[in-house]
């Protein structure tokens, strides 16, 4: 069943000086229900934009995007995002941003107290509860941010570059366990990342993008079996063929292409 | 090379740690709290500056006045201010002094907060209204708030609602223009979390613009706390029955200058213990906000 449909989506942000930036070339693609998809490609390729319009921060100038069959026209709880950079309220402890979602949808307080202890649990922070993020470590914190997606049951799971700020060994194990609670709880996830080898460790489908404007080249089905072991030579091949053709795409062609270190969204 | 033994340190320690054992484990590593008395003492220890520089002005004072006469009421020594102080408590007028100004500048405060906090957070969310309001708001705020003791003479007469209404001028400004700032820097991140999560306008307003908001209002008021006492002593040097300014200025026409020591320095720890109230509220308030 088609969960998420993209259909010819174009998008123009304006420079600083107002000249406008083809961030998105008529992009099109559908996620499965229960689909893990995930979109690579390198910096400024248009990923976040993607992202963005998916969460509905932001609208496309051509095309449109339906989530479930509905046109997507502004954020809400049925697309959950979790943020690179965590975006946790600074204000709330771990339990009351778990809740932040639950109490928006004006759930009754003890159905409230059962799913935040269910997804604390989840993601392992049980006896953290009453922390502030500031005393967590970057793992922890996007633990919880996870957590506090998952709890108001998202319809799909917008995750962009979420463990790009962690370091590898964190970054792995987070990798790990984000599978494991996907296959418990069966999400659709569309995962953004600049990490080939993170993509296809995780993802069913893998769409690869490039940029200037942004648009999707190819999308390959990644077949092994989880868990995945990244040594596994068939993928190890996979990924250095993805690789080897992105570059070839991006940077040989383009020589000019290089040196950028944003993504055309975060201007 | 014989049998396998782990090098130093790569041991495992006996089984997975959980949060409470580790959270006893660091409270047996943390020598225990020292009493109460031991806290206040060291808190009162930082006031070794301040002291000293009290020692050090009744020396120059005291012993000055060998050499220079004049500075019996150039610089009258502590002990002459607080003689000074005894004095006006004796005649019962010392207290009401304080109680006068006191009252005056946390009624202004207090009404430049009410105003001025809504104001500049909604400034600062609402760009349009921002536009329409600025310009009125940075067309009053160059005039001086001593500029308007003529009319505000006229307009309230001399007493507490005139000196009031300058103090609340003085304040007004750092409150709006922080508490503005405030909702302006809320990181754009929060604002997308909320609305993701199923934030509608109003509960993004309570969840994270003003709890975002509130180091930068509570700097606000705490600089218009401080900009209130100057409009203070301003307001009550030119008109007022009462006040610390009122007794500065009536003590300089008889040439009492310990009187006019006394109120400077009443103003001055009265500023000292407001800010520090202050901050102890702003550390209830935001718990999760580092030391201020």
């Amino acid at each position: 069943m088609t969960q998420v449909d993209v259909a010819h989506v174009s998008k123009v942000h304006l420079s600083v000086k107002g000249e406008p930036l083809l961030a998105l070339h008529d992009v099109s693609f559908q996620v499965e229900k229960n689909e893990f998809f995930s979109i690579v490609g390198p910096s400024g390729c248009g990923k976040t934009s993607l992202l963005n319009l998916l969460a509905g921060f932001e609208q496309p100038t051509r095309g449109e995007l339906r989530v479930g069959g509905e046109l997507i026209t502004q954020p809400g709880w049925e697309r959950a995002v979790v943020f690179q950079e965590y975006a946790l309220f600074p204000w709330y402890t771990v339990m009351e941003n778990v809740r932040y979602g639950l109490r928006r949808k004006r759930l009754p307080a003890a159905e409230q107290t059962r799913l935040v202890d269910h997804y604390i649990r989840l993601v392992g922070l049980g006896g953290f509860e009453t922390r502030y993020p500031r005393e967590l470590s970057g793992g922890m914190r996007q633990r919880v941010s996870i957590a506090r997606a998952l709890a108001v049951n998202p319809s799909i799971l917008l995750m962009d570059e979420p463990f790009a700020s962690l370091d590898i060994q964190t970054r792995e194990y987070m990798q790990d366990e984000l599978l494991k609670i996907w296959q418990r709880e069966r999400q659709t996830v569309i995962f953004v990342t600049h990490s080939i080898d993170e993509a296809i460790k995780l993802a069913d489908r893998v769409a690869i993008m490039t940029p200037r404007p942004g648009r999707f080249e190819e999308i390959k089905v990644v077949e092994f079996d989880r868990p995945r072991d990244p040594t596994n030579p068939a993928m190890v091949r996979l990924a250095a063929e993805v690789k080897r053709w992105l570059r070839q795409q991006v940077f040989e062609s383009e020589p000019a292409a290089q040196g950028e270190s944003q993504d055309s969204a975060r201007v | 090379m014989t049998a396998a033994v782990p090098p130093r340190g790569t041991a495992r320690r006996g089984g997975a740690a959980t949060p409470q054992a580790t959270a006893e484990l660091a409270a047996s590593m943390v020598p225990p709290a020292p009493p109460r008395w031991r806290r206040i003492l060291a808190q009162l220890s930082r006031l070794w500056l301040l002291a000293a520089f009290i020692v050090v002005w009744e020396l120059v004072s005291t012993f000055g006045q060998r050499i220079n006469p004049q500075l019996d009421v150039m610089l009258p020594p502590p002990t002459a201010v607080f003689s000074a102080a005894q004095d006006l408590m004796a005649r019962g007028v010392l207290v009401t002094h304080i109680t006068d100004s006191l009252r005056r500048v946390l009624v202004a405060v207090a009404a430049a907060a009410v105003l001025g906090v809504p104001l500049g957070l909604a400034m600062g969310w609402f760009a349009g209204f921002r536009a329409v309001v600025d310009p009125v708001l940075e067309f009053v705020r160059p005039i001086p708030p001593l500029a308007w003791i003529p009319l505000s003479i006229l307009w309230f007469g001399i007493g507490d609602m005139q000196i009031q209404y300058i103090i609340f001028l003085a304040a007004f400004f750092p409150v709006v223009l922080n508490s503005m700032a405030g909702a302006r820097d809320v990181d754009s991140y929060l604002v997308r979390a909320g609305l993701s999560l199923g934030a509608r306008p109003r509960d993004l307003f309570f969840t994270v613009v003003l709890p975002g908001a509130l180091p930068n209002i509570f700097t606000g008021l705490r600089v218009a706390l401080g900009i209130g006492w100057m409009a203070l002593v301003a307001g009550e040097l030119v008109a007022a029955p009462s006040g610390l300014g009122y007794l500065i200025n009536n003590a300089r026409t008889v040439f009492r200058s310990d009187y006019i020591l006394l109120g400077m320095v009443l103003i001055g720890v009265l500023g000292l213990v407001l800010d520090y109230l202050m901050r102890q509220f702003v550390r209830l308030v935001m718990p999760w906000h580092k030391g201020q």
